[in-house]
């Protein structure tokens, strides 16, 4: 934790757009370079600055441990349900072309379902790995 | 919908379950995983009996055609170690309540059964998949899980243990990615039947070669093949009881597995076993390792430790019956899979049962136990004997073929090994069944294992003698395994 106010104004200026930056690429995985794992890392080091900058209480006190445990199992859940529900559906395991009416928007948002899970379970993953660390010395 | 996808099933129920495990309530964890396990072994049966009438299953993931997609294939070899690695998940799996409530701290059991789970998936995934890569990527993923099992135990040294297991498993694994990776840059696929068909074009160059040495190394630290053995006894014998009896009836077994397909179907036998040096040198490594591993044995005064070490050498076995490269030798090597698992199933929980009650497994506190746990010390003894391949048990049937292959062979020095190796499990056996029946305890109360934990070691201890008498469904099983794997040499 600092007490260096160009550091936290640049810090909170940047947070924002870091976060944005990993929407942008999520959302953009299924045409260009990037996807649920990229997006995952950008977004979970916007929260690791917020931690160092800020302290890891703060930063914990927005994503608790317990809310990120969670988050993780949720996100892989969210992979392996598309699979399920495309097996429901009729077809294989993650065959995405049945999702949709037509095989091509099918293929698209059964991407973009998984890349979310992707996503989510990787933010969680490495903002947990993170706190570990960061926590190990405290009582 | 179930039988179409009935392979996939097989691994995405316990993938799906185990994230499940961390939402729900940590109460309905032990629930939740007891329901998937037995699931997931009645739907082995299931494949089983498909396989057994179709021959072989093949499940195009994804709905993508192999080569370019993921494939499942599962024929008479993986249905067997399938069979093996869910059954004991779902007999041991019971057993687990009592036993990791007692040894692994209460805010984790949620997270052990999570990972429990993922070994599951991960161990059933490998045997499963018909693709190289995906095959690494479950080793990876029963890997991880098995450090985390490992290290769960309350006592301090389970992390360590488990730090050792991976750094071995993790070169483990890195050989055997690098490996693939030549293969694929060589052959442009990672489809093993597809690869076995390219590997024969390009099979005489230096890079197929190196593949080949860093899969098989890769392969035998997996698996534990004496001298790549060191990080096993440490592992087993600091994890939780339940997780030492899963891992050493199943994770082993499945790295067996995946160098006899490797040799077997993706470089095909002839490539394997050109050089005449090759062969003896695993014939001698797996000799090594029946008498190393069962001396060994002898000098342990843990008797997890002492398993652990007896482990190498019935290791040592399978890789033998490998080694001798008849249809009896692969019959034996498969069928010793399935009778190990077996019988270290039993073993392992009949120590478990000790450590639960005495809270320690060295050998000094089995004194008395004849009197204290008379029906525990009596699944120990099956066990042993089975271990020992006492006829009537499971053990001497998988002993007798590995002889009658070796007898094939004329290769009379081996038969040697094989009774020496038995006569050295005597002796290991003897010192744990002397300390328990004919040495007086002060204590002479009756403290017998709960029923839930009772029962799994008993139906293991049993099942080692029906599979000793009625051999027909493993025989049966390890011969069209075997028959399998010559036939599809080139």
């Amino acid at each position: 934790m600092t007490r260096d106010p160009v550091l936290k104004i640049t810090a909170k200026f940047l947070i924002p757009l870091i976060m944005l930056f990993a929407l942008y690429v999520q959302f953009h995985g299924e045409y260009s370079p990037g996807g649920g794992f990229q997006a995952g890392v950008i977004f979970a080091s916007a929260i690791i600055l917020y931690g160092l900058v800020f302290g890891v209480e703060a930063a914990s006190a927005v994503l608790p441990m317990s809310f990120l445990i969670r988050q993780a199992a949720a996100g892989v859940l969210l992979y392996g349900g598309v699979g399920v529900v495309s097996m429901l559906l009729g077809g294989q395991f993650l065959n995405y072309n049945l999702l949709a009416a037509d095989p091509v928007s099918g293929q698209h948002l059964g991407i973009i379902l998984v890349e979310l899970g992707v996503g989510l379970t990787v933010t969680a993953v490495m903002v947990i790995i993170f706190f570990v660390f960061a926590d190990r010395n405290r009582p | 919908m179930i039988m179409d996808n009935l392979i996939a099933l097989l691994v995405i129920i316990p993938l799906l379950a185990a994230p499940l495990c961390l939402l729900l309530p940590a109460r309905w964890s032990w629930l939740l995983t007891t329901a998937v396990s037995w699931l997931v072994f009645g739907l082995t049966i299931l494949m089983l009996y498909q396989v057994d009438s179709q021959g072989i299953l093949s499940y195009h993931l994804g709905g993508w055609e192999p080569p370019w997609g993921i494939e499942y294939r599962v024929d008479a070899l993986n249905a067997l170690v399938a069979l093996i690695v869910a059954g004991i998940g779902a007999v041991v799996i019971p057993y687990a309540r009592l036993s990791v409530r007692a040894e692994v701290a209460a805010d984790n059991s949620a997270g052990f059964y999570a990972a429990y789970l993922l070994a599951l998936t991960g161990l059933l995934g490998i045997t499963l998949t018909g693709d190289v890569f995906n095959l690494f990527v479950f080793l990876e993923i029963s890997s991880l899980s098995s450090y985390i099992l490992i290290s769960q135990h309350r006592e301090r040294r389970a992390l360590v243990a488990a730090y050792q297991y991976l750094v071995m498993g993790t070169i483990g694994a890195t050989f055997l990615l690098i490996g693939i990776g030549l293969l694929y840059g060589m052959t442009g696929t990672l489809n093993m039947a597809d690869l076995a068909e390219r590997l024969q074009e390009v099979e005489q160059t230096r890079t197929v070669y190196t593949g080949f040495a860093f899969i098989v190394v890769g392969a035998s630290i997996k698996l534990a093949l004496f001298p790549l053995h060191w990080w096993m006894p440490n592992a087993y014998t600091y994890a939780p009881s339940v997780v030492s009896a899963f891992l050493a009836a199943t994770a082993t077994k499945v790295a067996v597995y995946v160098l006899l397909r490797f040799l077997f179907t993706v470089f095909g036998v002839e490539f394997s076993f050109r050089s005449e040096f090759f062969q003896s040198a695993l014939i001698f490594l797996s000799v090594a390792a029946v008498l190393v591993g069962s001396a060994l044995a002898i000098v342990q005064i843990n008797v997890k430790r002492l398993l652990a070490y007896s482990s190498v050498a019935q290791i040592g076995y399978m890789i033998l019956g490998l080694a001798l490269l008849n249809l009896l030798g692969l019959t034996a090597a498969t069928l010793h899979l399935f009778n190990h698992a077996l019988m270290k199933g039993a073993l392992f929980l009949a120590l478990g049962c000790i450590a639960l009650r005495m809270g320690a497994t060295e050998i000094s506190q089995l004194r008395g136990m004849g009197k204290r746990m008379p029906i525990t010390m009596a699944a120990f003894v099956i066990g042993g004997l089975s271990l020992i391949g006492v006829p009537g048990t499971a053990g001497f049937i998988s002993k007798w073929y590995l002889a009658l292959a070796a007898f094939e062979r004329g290769w009379w020095p081996l038969i040697l090994v094989i009774v020496v190796g038995s006569l050295l499990a005597v002796v290991y056996i003897w010192r744990v069944v002397e300390v328990a029946y004919f040495q007086e305890s002060e204590d002479q109360s009756r403290c017998e294992a709960p029923l839930s934990m009772l029962i799994p070691t008993a139906v293991l201890a049993l099942a080692n003698i029906y599979f000793g008498l009625d051999t027909r469904l493993p025989l049966y099983l390890a011969d069209s395994a075997a028959q399998l794997l010559l036939g599809s040499a080139p």
